[in-house]
């Protein structure tokens, strides 16, 4: 598998780390229902299909990414920078 | 039903082997059942077996995507052992440890059970101290288990590397003398005979394509090859525990399904005495009775449905493998396959009532379901016919995380991956 990474370009599966599920969202520390912590830590969609999803290229530009991948072929769709260089949050400045 | 025998064996030689008839009937759907298994893999066909042997109710259907056997029960790298250190898994893999000791007289049918020890390595102080730990912990809850040092095992393996000059030069190990490995399609063709015999009806190439309900309850499923109702549905289908619940409207599970591969090796003169497993690292590896070297690692980490994994993972799975054994490094690879399962978030299973009224659920097996098989089949049995846990699979439920009582055996936390 190559994960096209923003900076570095495609790059071997092997330098990455997996953080998992990219479409969580963390509860608003307001937010004090049990529920949508135990939500947040522990449940899962598991699609077999698309998924978005975080990766840490940690043997290279050590940047966060996004990447949108099918689970039934590991076909990688879209790589998107996460964080403070991520195209998206630019604009919103 | 023929009975598997010497004398059945003898009489057949004689005459052409004319004498024997299919291991399991091929029926057709009937319009209703008391009790649907969805899965027709290890832990579905014990599942049905035991709810026909020991609760009596036989008039159960084994709904099956594929064909019998076609999942990880045919994929996985047959250990069977119990060397768990939390009381919760203890309790639960010796339950199928003593179940494993007579499945074979009990099934009719030579799962080829060997108890020849699994034997995990120590490379530091540390981790010596950790396994007498885990070593007393299993022998408090009636298990055996030895700590040896590495004298003891270097004559017990020949072929390991226990000098100094090793990559990760072994202290010692963990053996836990009664446990091993079985022939994994005997354990499927052994439950699905045995079930078929008391009456359940497996029913291959017939896929779940939804869930009946009536309100609320589940009350049978949809299939491609019509509906079939019944009053108790059971869900076993490891890898795809997602995408079958997801039809009954459960989009959320404490489950990521992953991919784990599996290595064979051309076949050698016996040279591994029992299952090994390396110490810095993650690495599992015994010798089958054909000869082969049946080997495997970690998982490749990330979410999957494919079956088939990624090269990385082959290499680091061979580094290890040679790092044990220097000897190996020119054996040549016969297969690699991969498995799909389902990681759940503590790195323990879901046996429970559940999540939907009529509904049953067994899932989360993690990369250890097939030492579990006929564990997991006997509590879920109890549980589909009492309508609530047995106490060994009580703690499994699906609320544990929830209710902050996760049966984290490693300490990971909750990344599937890492378990």
């Amino acid at each position: 598998m190559l994960i096209d990474c923003p900076w570095c370009g495609p790059r071997s599966v092997e330098e990455f780390s997996y953080r998992g599920d990219g479409t969580l969202k963390r509860p608003a520390l307001s937010d004090n229902s049990m529920n949508a912590a135990s939500a947040y830590v522990y449940n899962r969609e598991n699609p077999a299909g698309d998924h978005m999803e975080i990766w840490h290229h940690g043997n290279g530009c050590r940047s966060h990414i996004l990447v949108k991948r099918n689970t039934l072929t590991h076909k990688i769709l879209s790589c998107e920078l996460l964080g403070p260089y991520s195209p998206k949050r630019k604009k919103k400045k | 039903m023929t009975r598997y025998s010497a004398f059945e064996v003898i009489k057949n030689a004689f005459t052409g082997n004319k004498g024997w008839q299919p291991a399991w009937r091929k029926p057709e759907p009937k319009k209703s059942y008391d009790v649907i298994i969805v899965g027709g893999g290890g832990h579905g066909l014990s599942t049905a077996y035991y709810l026909a042997s020991v609760h009596k109710i036989t008039n159960v259907a084994i709904v099956e995507k594929g064909w019998l056997g076609s999942g990880n029960i045919g994929r996985n790298t047959t250990i069977v052992r119990s060397n768990y250190l939390l009381p919760e898994n203890t309790r639960f893999y010796e339950k199928s440890m003593q179940l494993w000791r007579t499945l074979s007289h009990e099934l009719n049918y030579n799962v080829m059970f060997s108890p020849r020890g699994v034997l995990n390595l120590a490379h530091t102080p540390g981790q010596m101290d950790l396994f007498a730990e885990r070593g007393n912990a299993m022998r408090l809850m009636g298990g055996d288990a030895e700590l040896l040092d590495r004298d003891q095992v270097a004559r017990a393996n020949p072929g390991l590397d226990v000098s100094g000059n090793a990559r990760f030069p072994i202290e010692g190990g963990l053996l836990q003398p009664s446990a091993g490995s079985a022939r994994h399609d005997a354990v499927a063709w052994g439950f699905a005979r045995g079930a078929d015999l008391l009456g359940v009806d497996i029913l291959e190439n017939c896929e779940v394509k939804g869930f009946l309900r009536e309100g609320d309850n589940i009350v049978g499923v949809e299939t491609n090859r019509g509906e079939i109702r019944a009053e108790k549905t059971g869900i076993a289908v490891a890898g795809s525990t997602s995408r079958v619940m997801r039809l009954a409207g459960i989009k959320n599970l404490p489950i990521e399904s992953h991919v784990l591969q599996a290595f064979v090796s051309e076949s050698l003169k016996p040279v591994i005495p029992n299952v090994v497993t390396f110490g810095n690292g993650h690495l599992y590896a015994s010798q089958s009775d054909k000869g082969g070297l049946v080997f495997g690692g970690s998982l490749d980490g990330y979410n999957t449905y494919a079956q088939r994994g990624n090269l990385p993972l082959v290499e680091e799975v061979m580094s290890e493998f040679t790092a044990m054994y220097p000897a190996f490094a020119r054996l040549r690879l016969l297969r690699s396959w991969g498995g799909v399962v389902d990681m759940s978030m503590d790195g323990s299973p879901i046996i429970t009532k559940g999540p939907l009224p009529g509904m049953y659920l067994n899932a989360g097996w993690c990369y250890g379901g097939f030492k579990a098989t006929p564990a997991s089949g006997w509590c879920f049995a109890h549980t589909i016919a009492n309508d609530a846990p047995h106490e060994i699979n009580a703690p499994f439920s699906l609320e544990r995380y929830k209710q902050g009582r996760p049966i984290d055996e490693l300490g990971a936390g909750p990344t599937p991956g890492y378990h």
